[in-house]
This record gives C-alpha cells, sequence and structure tokens, in this order.
C-alpha cells in the first residue's frame, strides 16, 4: 500500500491522504490514469472511517488532480504540462535546504517547525498584501 | 425516513438527588461511525440505557429512527433494529458459541446469515467452546456477533474494546468500518481508546457532568483547533490581552501555550506583532483536546 495515515497526529486524516496520493504522484509511484484504492478497500485496510476517505477523493478531485469517474472509481488526472518539471526542481531545493539543516544540527521536529512558521508567514503576507 | 439515526433534545436525569444527565443534546446521523466521549461518570452509561429504553429521562426527549425508545409497543420493535453491546459483556454461562448463536437466532427475524459466517470467520470464534472458556477478547467478539448478525440498523456499544489487546481491538476496529462501509449501518460508541475514537470516527460528541460540551465532524475539530506557542525572549509581559478564541492559555516559563477553538490567524498575528517572539502552531489530537477540555481551571 502506498499510503500510510497516523490518526494519531493531530493533522486530518484526510489531508494526510491528500497530501500523500500527491506526493505518490509527485514521485511516480502513481501515474496519470492509474487508479487510487478504491474507498472501501483503502477504509478498511488502513482502518479509518469510510466518509474520511471520501472527502479526500472529493477534494483531490476539487484541486484537479484525481477524476472520479461514477461506479469506477479515482484516477490520476494528466498534469499540466511542466508541472512534474517544477515539481522536480522544487523536491531538489528542499532536498538541499532539509540537508543543510539537518548539517547545521537541527532535529526534524525543528526543521518542521521553521518550514511550517514560514508557511504562516508567506500566508499571512498574502492575506495582508490583498487587503 | 428522518436523517438521524439518534437524536437527544434537553435530557434530563436524577438519581436520589445527584443529576446525571442536565440537557443532553446528541445528534447522529444515518451511517456515521459516532464516538460518544466522557469521563466515568459524565452520564454515558445513563445516557446508552434511556436510548435503550432502559431508563426514563426525566425531561426531554430521546428518538431512534424517529421512535420514542421508551414506548412499549414501538419501543420494543424498535429494538429490533438496534444491536446493543453493553459495557459488561455477560452471556449465558453454559451455552457453547454455537448455542448462543442458535439460540439467538429465531428472536430476529432480520438475521443476517451470510453475517454471521462472515464473522464467526472474521473473528475466528470456536463454534464448540463453552462461554466461560472464552477469553474476554474472544467474548466481545462474539457479543458483537451477535449485535451484527440481527440485521442491526443501528449499533450501539458500551467500550466496544475494552480490556482487548491491541490486535484484536484493531480486528474489531476494521471489522466495524467494514460494516459501516458495506451496509451503511450507524455505529454509536462510547470509548476511553481516543486513539482508536481518531481512527474510526467521523463524528464526536465529548459530555462532562450530563452535558454535552463539544461535538461535530472530527476532522473539522482537527482542523479548528490549533495549539499556538509563543515564546517571548525578554519574558511575558504583564497585560496581554489575547484576541478572542484563545481559549485555554497556560504561561510557563517565557512560553505562553494558548489552545485556540476559532481566530487561530489573527491570535497568531496578535503574537508576531508583539515584541521580541517567536510563534509556533501545534496540530492538536483529540487526547489533547479532550484533556484540555477536562481541566477544571
Amino acid at each position: 500500500m502506498i499510503i500510510h495515515v497516523n490518526p494519531a497526529s493531530g493533522i486530518p486524516i484526510y489531508i494526510q491522504l491528500m497530501e500523500q496520493v500527491k506526493h505518490a504522484i509527485e514521485t511516480g509511484a502513481l501515474r496519470a490514469g492509474e487508479q487510487l484504492p478504491p474507498l472501501r478497500r483503502l477504509a478498511e485496510e488502513l482502518v479509518i472511517n469510510p466518509n474520511t476517505v471520501v472527502r479526500a477523493y472529493r477534494e483531490l478531485e476539487y484541486e484537479g488532480v484525481v477524476e472520479v469517474r461514477h461506479g469506477a472509481g479515482a484516477f490520476v488526472r494528466q498534469p499540466a504540462a511542466g508541472h512534474t518539471l517544477v515539481s522536480r526542481k522544487a523536491q531538489s531545493i528542499m532536498q538541499s535546504a532539509v540537508e543543510r539543516l539537518a548539517a547545521a544540527g537541527l532535529t526534524e521536529a525543528a526543521i518542521r517547525r521553521l518550514l511550517e512558521n514560514e508557511l504562516a508567514q508567506l500566508k499571512e503576507g498574502v492575506i495582508g498584501r490583498r487587503t | 425516513m428522518t436523517e438521524c439515526a439518534i437524536e437527544a433534545l434537553a435530557l434530563r436525569k436524577s438519581f436520589k438527588g445527584h443529576e446525571a444527565l442536565c440537557g443532553l443534546n446528541l445528534t447522529v446521523p444515518r451511517g456515521s461511525v459516532f464516538g460518544f466521549l466522557g469521563r466515568n461518570g459524565a452520564g454515558k452509561t445513563t445516557t446508552i440505557r434511556i436510548l435503550m429504553g432502559l431508563a426514563k429521562a426525566d425531561q426531554g426527549a430521546a428518538r431512534i429512527f424517529g421512535i420514542a425508545p421508551g414506548d412499549d409497543d414501538s419501543g420494543a420493535l424498535l429494538r429490533r433494529r438496534i444491536g446493543f453491546v453493553p459495557e459488561d459483556k455477560e452471556l449465558y454461562p453454559y451455552m457453547t458459541v454455537e448455542e448462543v448463536i442458535r439460540f439467538s437466532r429465531p428472536f430476529f427475524p432480520h438475521w443476517r446469515d451470510d453475517l454471521e459466517r462472515r464473522y464467526l470467520k472474521a473473528f475466528d470464534l470456536p463454534p464448540k467452546k463453552k462461554i466461560p472458556d472464552l477469553s474476554k477478547g474472544m467474548r466481545s467478539k462474539l457479543m458483537l456477533l451477535l449485535a451484527i448478525a440481527r440485521g442491526s440498523e443501528l449499533l450501539i456499544l458500551d467500550e466496544p474494546t475494552d480490556g482487548l489487546d491491541p490486535v484484536v481491538a484493531e480486528e474489531v476496529l476494521r471489522e466495524l468500518i467494514a460494516l459501516s462501509a458495506s451496509d451503511g449501518t450507524t455505529i454509536f460508541f462510547s470509548s476511553h481508546q481516543l486513539a482508536e475514537v481518531e481512527q474510526i470516527a467521523d463524528r464526536i460528541t465529548i459530555i462532562d457532568q450530563g452535558r454535552s460540551i463539544i461535538s461535530g465532524e472530527l476532522e473539522d475539530l482537527k482542523q479548528q483547533y490549533q495549539r499556538i506557542k509563543v515564546v517571548f525572549a525578554d519574558g511575558i509581559p504583564a497585560d496581554i490581552r489575547w484576541a478572542q478564541g484563545a481559549d485555554r492559555i497556560r504561561n510557563e516559563g517565557r512560553m505562553v501555550s494558548i489552545l485556540s477553538g476559532r481566530n487561530s490567524e489573527e491570535i497568531m498575528a496578535q503574537a508576531r506583532a508583539l515584541p521580541g517572539t517567536s510563534v509556533d502552531t501545534y496540530p492538536v489530537t483529540l487526547r489533547e483536546l479532550f484533556l484540555e477540555l477536562m481541566r477544571a481551571d
């Protein structure tokens, strides 16, 4: 199974599912046209609520990542041109940043907090500029 | 047809001057896996007894599938549609597993042979074994089988995994998920195992001292609540008035820890605007939320 969740991490499970599906697509574990695990099977294997899986797939559809064909399941959509290139570049930027921080002696948790803090500031900056 | 499996409005119940329930509200949509949480003595078992028609509320109304469980005739018919596993999990001690099943079957016109077979196998129950020779886990699984195989539209389970080892508990949860996914059975369960509630429930209610203090979709609650930690390099200023939504505030040395139920962005912006601060946010687990809400201050 390419998807794992940690129900006790405090992060909503549907968001964990969405991120893992996106990550699987970015790394090539899931390719365009391929089917996501069926709802029921995923819920039973991960022992999570079926509605949570429905919600994750619905959000992924809304974001254009997958296409839900009724009765058939959810399928990975063709990514927009250049998307894979961007994400590959992004991955290498992130990789070098994380490696440098780790080399400087920061723990995994510290790096995660820094990143989340930066993202929060970015979000606030965007909101600030809009108003 | 009503959308609600269970509805309770302003339930009140006293025992010898002690108020067990004081205006409890509860809404359980059909098809949900609903975690009913609270400390011992919060009123969970009293609520379940009223829902099962085993006790009468002093005031307020309970409805299951739109029917009052306390009515003599309609309540009895209603109970055929509900599978109930009480906390004590007692069974006829002189029977074997297959005898208990054979004995129970004729009481329920909607008995499902397919589910009986499926759960005998899934739960690995030994048909010839006598009840007293079963382990606690086996006994729980047998109770669950009996509750499920009667063709229940609603399962009411009082601590279904209490005392089970982690492997058996996971099996039970997996089968509950399967049942919810395949038959749309509504599952209403009480539990102290917050991690497992977090895993399988889509909705929860936490009750305390006979009333509901928080309820909603679990994933929404988890997004709504945040832990914000603000470190002040020069110590915490004496007179901060935090924005609304900063529900639980704790000062620890140079750090303020805030549990926010809304307005997190505003609280964080406020914190960042103060001199010499560094601000972090953390997701809140159900366990943390529960413990915070139960903290008397």
